[in-house]
């Protein structure tokens, strides 16, 4: 039977490499139908037509259906779910608010930020922050899965599927979006980027951390930060990277005054390359790093940027 | 208004995890055990909308093993009225799923009939972030998931939440469930008195039964292995040798 799979939709537009990666792992279960649903969602939804291996798009738009607002995404999503084995989402903040909800409506088990896909029931995913990999096999008729997109490469575009309109499930009338705080930026996404470079407490204060984003513009980076960084009001909370921020798979990871707790490597020790700039040589960030420099951010990253 | 707070006792986030040599998990004896910091969080909101006069009664909840009830009495040292500890397997390492676990708090839902649920976002070690939802499910409840601010207007509650894209709030209609992610407050530590005070404080012991749920998991566990080791890298001693060295493997 076919994949239902929940494209990850933002005002309308479609996230492309979330979706994507998403639909790589999806591939191996059978053929993907992807579900763009929003206030607005036509435009996300022909995006979506495009990516090789996309069999069908389903659009549903509804003003109970904007801001991803949990209840009625997930009211939508179970009246569709009677022509799937398997029901599957990029893992993102969004995600796991809305599969979470329809795997409990449903009666089956949620698994979440699965890794690989071993067989149509079989999947593997990490546990305790990424210190150990679990395959669990599910007994569900039906599975409700995420995948961690950092651990798949996104399909390539070139395809041209059929695009159907389906109506909204009855509002359940719960919850009221009020507002949403995002701040712009010209800089890659966290998740998606080739090179991101993140700060720790050991930056110290808000205004030293424009050094981070300075090193950051010159190889063209995405930000992230440590929580105590965040915690400490340097950096917004959604540049957390980490256990419980994003999990990052970039080419080059640059971590300045990060003392590396388990909770942050879980969300960066899949980088291809990692450095570190700390200035305690034991810090355990120099574990995970293939080039370590021990020295002070303060010098060492203003000579870095100048010499790159 | 009464609150419900599902605490999990789990893994101290400190202690460097083992998988055991059989494969068949991670190794949970003799290790230290804790409140999952989430769920410390979570009591602490409850607590504090108890010292606001938003709410009236504050009752913990842990399903799992007996010894979970040191985890409940921390809870009701920093503040808690009242706990529930429903005893579901004798073996620490036989966790229970989150969808059992959301049935098990349905049951004491209806019982207890609170007007807030406090989950955490995550348990540190299944890192599932499946139970609230999957209770606010069960309930055909609102949810209002990765909490930073909390706030409750009348039959409303008006909930900040921590998304990829930064930050939403929306209002959603009580009873509701909400699970909290780690900017919503520090928690407090107990101090010895409470401490003290929270040894007398009610503990009612139950089971899954109690509530009409039968305990069988949905998810066979096939192995747990220990994740892929990184190569061993190399000290830079300079700035220049960093550049260097990123230009020859081409990551600049
Ligand atoms: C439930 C839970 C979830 C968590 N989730 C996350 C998460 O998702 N992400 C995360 O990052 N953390 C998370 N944490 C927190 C984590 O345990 C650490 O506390 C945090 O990662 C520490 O951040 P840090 O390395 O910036 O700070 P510190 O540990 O304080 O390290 C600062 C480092 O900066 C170095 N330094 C200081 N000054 C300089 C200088 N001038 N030049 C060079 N180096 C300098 C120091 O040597 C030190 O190594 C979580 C914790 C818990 C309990
Ligand atoms: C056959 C089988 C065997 C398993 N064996 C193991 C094993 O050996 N070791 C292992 O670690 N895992 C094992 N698991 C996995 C485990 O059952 C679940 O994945 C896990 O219990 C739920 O994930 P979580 O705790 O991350 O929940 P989350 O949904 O992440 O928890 C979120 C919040 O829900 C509440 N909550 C969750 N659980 C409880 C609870 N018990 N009491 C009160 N409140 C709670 C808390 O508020 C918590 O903050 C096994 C699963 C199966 C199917």
């Amino acid at each position: 039977m076919a994949v239902l799979l929940l494209a990850e939709v933002n005002n309308g537009e479609l996230a492309m490499d979330a979706t994507a990666k998403a639909v790589t792992a999806a591939k191996a279960l059978g053929d993907v139908v992807v579900l763009a649903c929003g206030g607005s969602a036509a435009a996300a939804g022909e995006a979506a037509a495009k990516i090789d291996g996309v069999s069908k798009v389903l659009v549903a738009e509804d003003d109970s259906l904007s801001h991803r607002l949990a209840e009625s995404t997930a009211a939508l999503i179970v009246s569709l779910a009677g022509d799937y084995d398997h029901i599957v989402a990029p893992s993102t903040t969004d995600a796991k608010n809305v599969m979470a909800r329809v795997a409990g409506l449903l009666d089956v088990m949620i698994i979440s930020d699965a890794t690989a896909v071993v067989d149509a029931d079989t999947f593997e995913r990490p546990i305790y922050a990424g210190n150990a990999m679990q395959t669990v096999k599910s007994s569900d008729s039906k599975k409700v899965i995420t995948f961690r997109t950092s651990t798949f490469d996104a399909a390539g575009e070139g395809g041209s599927a059929s695009v159907e309109t389906v109506s909204a499930a009855a509002n359940p009338g719960l919850s009221e979006w009020v507002e949403d705080k995002v701040a712009e930026s010209d800089r890659p996404e966290l998740t998606s980027a080739g090179v991101v470079v993140s700060g720790g407490r050991g930056v110290g204060s808000e205004e030293s951390f424009a050094l981070i984003e300075q090193l950051a513009d010159k190889l063209g980076a995405a930000v992230g930060a440590s929580r105590a960084a965040v915690d400490s009001g340097y950096a917004p909370n959604d540049w957390q990277v980490g256990q419980t921020g994003k999990v990052v798979a970039p080419n080059l990871y640059v971590a300045v005054g990060i003392s590396g707790a388990i909770q942050h490597l879980a969300g960066m020790k899949d980088s291809k390359i990692i450095v570190a700039i700390n200035k305690d040589e034991e810090a355990p960030i120099f574990q995970v790093a293939d080039f370590g420099l021990v020295a002070d951010l303060f010098e060492a990253v203003p000579d870095l940027i100048s010499k790159l | 208004m009464k609150v419900l707070v599902p605490v999990k006792r789990v893994i101290d986030y400190n202690v460097k995890v083992r998988v055991k040599a059989d494969g068949s998990g991670v190794d949970l004896a003799n290790v230290k055990m804790s409140m999952n910091p989430f769920d410390e969080i979570s009591v602490e909101q409850a607590i504090r909308l108890k010292e606001a006069g938003q709410a009236d009664e504050v009752v913990v909840v842990s399903i799992g093993v007996k010894q979970a009830q040191e985890t409940l009495r921390t809870a009701l040292a920093m503040g808690a009225d009242r706990a529930i500890l429903v005893v579901a397997t004798d073996d620490v390492h036989n966790d229970i799923e989150p969808l059992t676990v959301a049935k098990i708090l349905k049951g004491i839902v209806d019982e207890e009939q609170p007007g807030l649920v406090l989950c955490g976002k995550q348990a540190i070690d299944n890192d599932m972030n499946a139970t609230g939802q999957m209770l606010s499910a069960l309930l055909g409840w609102s949810q209002a998931t990765f909490a930073s601010e909390v706030g409750i207007e009348g039959d409303k509650a008006v909930v900040t939440r921590e998304v990829d894209g930064g930050l939403q709030t929306i209002k959603v209609n009580m009873p509701t469930v909400v699970t909290v992610d780690l900017r919503l407050n520090e928690p407090r530590y107990a101090s010895l008195p409470n401490i003290m005070k929270a040894k007398k404080k009610p503990l009612d012991e139950k089971t899954p039964a109690d509530y009409g749920v039968e305990v069988s998991n949905r998810l066979e566990i096939i192995k747990t292995v220990e994740p892929a080791a990184r190569a061993a890298g190399i000290t830079v001693a300079s700035v220049d040798e960093l550049v260097a060295k990123l230009k020859e493997a081409g990551a600049v």
